[in-house]
């Protein structure tokens, strides 16, 4: 199963937001690491450690490339040793990041790609819902972190359902 | 800290939460730990899968979060209401405020964060599949002067002129504007204009979608028009020059 590294970041390249998460979908089927729980991150320690780094080094490719297109979603972003980096970024310029390991297997590999980057703009989609009712809170300012438990209900729910 | 003192975490900008902060549900990010404070465990894994309810906070049954803010339908206040409002603010910050100057200022910086929200959730709600980033100094001040004015106040503004003699210089006039309606200056306060409040709105919109600028309120008014506003936005020289060097 494939685990995800998703943050959100400020204006000012500050993180708002993060979690690993893998995905829930494939887990029924018992994996040979061992882990039958869905959702615990695999990410072996070394990768771990770089993944926000990867996420933070993407911003410069995504500050270039966000005056070239007027969509929201960025698409694919970023590779980096097969970590694979997609983007998003708001009206506000809050940007929303996901890294993951691609797959190998290319067994109908374009029809699974163009399924899993749908599923990602989805994702982002409903996160971006999700990141404006956050923003109404008069509690909450733009570029504070977002601690609200809620929050983190309803974003690994949203990764549950997509990823 | 025992349990029972738990930081509310809706309330975050008034606290923030250190390393030994540990949720006790498993939910909810801190940024002072990273992505291991919320990190999916057996028990949130479980509850994540059977989508059981649960009480996070005092407001999870009915939280923000559960409702639908992407509606089409419009819901209007009374405008008596809102002038009402409107005057409590001007009389507070003018309460609090060393001069005219400093009044405008603060009206200014209450208007800023509504102009930060109202743009994001503006474009929420023109929809993912119809609406575009707007990535031009034109396009961003036709999306303000247009939509986004009309689902502020109700109506688009007037007219969107650029300045003759400075190239970073663009104007938003409206003959009526919405707060100022029931205003009337007096003569010692010399040019002071509520709609200042406006003006905020316009430069945290702007900021925010990183078109950097200064916006300033000025009454300029016309036969039958005496409260007409002119919208002044001058923009950052830096966005003049990324303006020609992305799109010449």
């Amino acid at each position: 199963m494939s685990s995800y590294y998703f943050s959100i970041v400020g204006t000012r390249d500050n993180p708002l937001y993060e979690v690993e998460f893998s995905s829930f979908k494939t887990a029924t089927t018992s994996s040979s690491t061992g882990s039958s729980v869905p959702g615990i991150s695999q990410f072996p320690t070394n990768i771990k450690e770089i993944l926000p780094f990867v996420t933070n080094s993407s911003l410069d490719l995504i500050e270039d490339f966000q005056w070239t297109t007027s969509s929201f979603n960025l698409g694919k972003i970023d590779s980096f040793y097969g970590l694979l980096v997609y983007g998003f970024i708001t009206q506000g310029n809050i940007k929303f990041i996901l890294c993951f390991e691609g797959s190998n297997n290319n067994n109908n590999g374009s029809s699974a790609q163009k399924y899993n980057e749908n599923s990602i703009k989805q994702f982002f989609v409903d996160v971006n819902d999700l990141y404006v009712k956050c923003l109404l809170n008069p509690f909450y300012a733009v570029n504070d972190a977002i601690t609200s438990p809620d929050f983190d209900l309803k974003v690994k729910l949203l990764a549950k359902k997509y990823l | 800290m025992s349990n029972e003192d738990i930081i509310l975490p809706s309330a975050s900008s008034l606290s923030t939460l250190s390393i030994s902060d540990i949720s006790r549900t498993g939910f909810g990010y801190n940024p002072s730990v990273g992505p291991a404070s919320n990190s999916i465990t057996p028990e949130t894994s479980n509850i994540l899968l059977n989508r059981k309810t649960i009480t996070l906070t005092p407001t999870s049954a009915n939280s923000i979060y559960d409702k639908n803010i992407n509606s089409k339908k419009i819901n209007e206040i009374s405008l008596s209401s809102l002038s009402f409002l409107f005057c409590e603010i001007v009389n507070w910050s003018h309460k609090n405020s060393k001069g005219i100057q400093d009044l405008e200022t603060r009206l200014n910086g209450l208007g800023y964060q509504i102009g930060q929200r109202f743009l994001e959730l503006n474009k929420l709600r023109e929809g993912f599949k119809t609406s575009k980033r707007e990535i031009r100094i034109i396009e961003v001040l036709q999306f303000i002067h247009g939509t986004f004015w009309k689902s502020i106040f109700g109506k688009v503004a007037n007219e969107l002129e650029k300045s003759q003699d400075v190239t970073n210089e663009y104007m938003i006039i409206d003959n009526v504007p919405l707060i100022s309606k029931f205003i009337s200056i007096p003569k010692d306060y010399g040019n002071l204009n509520c709609a200042a409040f406006m003006a905020g709105i316009i430069e945290g919109a702007l900021d925010s979608a990183s078109f950097h600028a200064d916006v300033t309120a000025h009454s300029v008014p016309l036969d039958g028009f005496p409260l007409r506003t002119v919208f002044l936005i001058k923009f950052d020289e830096s966005l003049m020059i990324r303006e020609s060097l992305r799109f010449s």
